[in-house]
């Protein structure tokens, strides 16, 4: 009889976990799918927000043609890969230091791990001004620790295009380094120590250890700490926004302050949102990796 | 062997210095006087002068935008919370197809470029006349948020036995029943994580408030930071001093609840 019940009751609660699901399907669907379909269908139409007589005419790929004579658009596209890439190998190098040491067990180690989860938890508003103040020409830290008094020789860094870039890699790098650690931690703790024990006595040095044993068994935690800093890497915007505005020279206009412009400050809604659909789809084809990657641990849990 | 031990201390120092000192940089300028900050050589030392608090708060509304965010993170946490608790169940208990397109789908909408869906978003907000209104910021903030609370949730959900459960079912409780009064308790560790980790998104988002909150009246605390104005030059004191007040949450988080936000994250982005 319990058997009988039980059958009948699965369509049933197939119903009832569907309807729990609704509250969630609305606000993704309405905020997050349909605003994709929608930036799609905005940049095969030309609109502008000051100019709304002209309508909505629809124009083709005709955005999508000036995007590829836009030098301004091919520049942002390579400043972004460079952005991505730099900020990312850094943030993986110093995330595998940061998580060899805190994977280790010292008395402290709680306050070590807090104390490095301060630059992930600050406002990126907050880091990029603090950043944009120590590279000040006049006040900053950064002139100071070189140059000392000697005031002569300060410069204002964030107007130099080399520079100024640096200075958005240096921002993200000490905000998100520690992310990068969180996830490649996650990867160190699966290793059994008895691995290391029988290496030992085997009479491998920490070296030895270190290159094959513990970064044969990181390198999954590490694919997935990069592919996930990639694609956040492809989104900042509030370092941009408040250190450089894009500038010098469009040195830091990555692609996504460079959508934000012409979209909102420039008010170029369609050809705006032809940026948006490529770094979409940029974002996108990283995203069907990385999904693909960790897919193993999300079927044998479903 | 003690020299390892010393090299050990020596990387675990220059990483920890270099992840405070240069906010506790940024606190200490905030406790400037005026003359201190555009002092040139710089000075190290503050006199400890709450000069600037004083004035981002009378000149610079400094509560009003920490009004703001309050409602704002507040409202998105207990939002994202509740539909996430709804999703998460359905997702680690019930019988359902497609489940893992469903998390999939999720983990994607979770990494989507802001600006992949700014301008819609932003025409979405104006035709219903939700742009400078709270409304028209929580709602975006809850649905990026969603993925996470629903990713940590369902963890969570998945690792609680289920006997407790079933005796729920059997003693007459209804589904729903059993979420609330038996899964929701045991997994309140999880929710808390999940919350922590929501509210800290919602307090620092940029990206939409600058898009959807035009008018000061409804800015939160990072729009304010970004947009500080000084008559003359950049008032780096008042600058940091409202930097200082919207991180010092956060830090206190940090510090009391350090192993959760660990567990959280990388349940978030690795385990699911």
């Amino acid at each position: 009889m319990v058997m009988k019940t039980k059958c009948s009751s699965i369509t049933k609660e197939r119903i009832f976990a569907a309807s729990l699901l609704i509250p969630c399907f609305v606000f993704v669907c309405i905020f997050a799918f349909y605003p994709i379909l929608y930036s799609f269908f905005l940049s095969l139409h030309r609109i502008i927000l000051g100019l709304p007589s002209i309508g909505q005419p629809f124009i083709g790929l005709e955005n999508y043609r000036e995007l590829l004579h836009d030098r301004i658009a091919l520049r942002s596209l390579i400043t972004t890969f460079a952005f991505v890439s730099v900020s990312t190998f850094f943030e993986i190098l110093f995330g595998l230091i940061i998580a060899l040491v805190i994977n280790r067990h010292f008395r402290g180690r709680g306050l070590v791990r807090a104390a490095i989860l301060v630059p992930w938890a600050i406002p990126t508003v907050v880091s990029a001004q603090m950043w944009r103040f120590i590279c000040n020409d006049n006040y900053g830290f950064l002139n100071y620790i070189l140059f000392g008094a000697d005031i002569s020789k300060y410069r204002a860094w964030l107007a130099d295009p080399f520079f100024a870039f640096a200075a958005i890699v240096t921002a993200d790098v000490w905000k998100t380094s520690s992310f990068a650690a969180l996830l490649i931690l996650a990867g160190l703790q699966t290793i059994p120590d008895e691995l290391y024990e029988t290496a030992k006595i085997d009479g491998a040095n920490a070296w030895q250890r270190f290159r094959r044993i513990t970064l044969p068994l990181i390198k999954p935690a590490i694919l997935i700490a990069l592919l996930f800093r990639t694609i956040d890497a492809f989104r900042v915007f509030d370092l941009v926004f408040v250190m450089t505005q894009g500038g010098p020279a469009d040195s830091t206009n990555v692609l996504q302050f460079y959508g934000y412009k012409k979209i909102f400050a420039e008010g170029f809604m369609g050809y705006g949102s032809t940026i948006s659909v490529l770094v979409f789809i940029t974002v996108f084809v990283l995203s069907l990796v990385y999904i693909r990657l960790i897919r193993t641990r999300l079927f044998t849990e479903t | 062997m003690k020299l390892s031990k010393l090299i050990f201390c020596g990387i675990t120092f220059v990483i920890v210095f270099m992840s405070l000192l240069p906010f506790v940089w940024f606190v200490n300028t905030s406790l400037k006087t005026q003359a201190e900050v555009t002092a040139i050589p710089p000075k190290l030392a503050s006199s400890g002068s709450l000069h600037f608090y004083r004035s981002t708060i009378e000149e610079h509304d400094l509560l009003h935008y920490v009004k703001n965010s309050v409602i704002v993170a507040g409202a998105t946490t207990c939002i994202t919370l509740f539909i996430s608790i709804l999703s998460a169940y359905v997702l680690a208990r019930l019988r359902l197809k497609y489940k893992g397109v469903i998390m999939g789908s999720l983990l994607l909408v979770s990494m989507f470029p802001q600006i992949s869906i700014a301008g819609p978003v932003w025409k979405i907000m104006q035709s219903l006349g939700w742009l400078n209104t709270y409304q028209g910021l929580i709602i975006p903030y809850v649905t990026l948020t969603l993925p996470l609370g629903i990713w940590i949730l369902t963890g969570f959900f998945r690792e609680l036995p289920k006997e407790l459960e079933d005796a729920a079912r059997i003693d007459g409780c209804n589904r729903i029943q059993t979420l609330y009064k038996i899964v929701v308790p045991l997994a309140a560790p999880g929710i808390f994580t999940a919350a922590i980790l929501v509210f800290i998104y919602a307090w620092n988002e940029f990206f939409f408030a600058l898009l959807i909150m035009t008018q000061r009246k409804f800015q939160t605390l990072p729009i304010g930071i970004a947009l500080f104005q000084g008559q003359y030059t950049l008032p780096w004191g008042e600058i940091a001093a409202a930097s200082t007040v919207a991180t010092v949450p956060l830090v206190l988080l940090v510090f009391f609840f350090q192993k959760r936000i660990v567990s959280g994250l990388s349940a978030g982005a690795v385990k699911g």
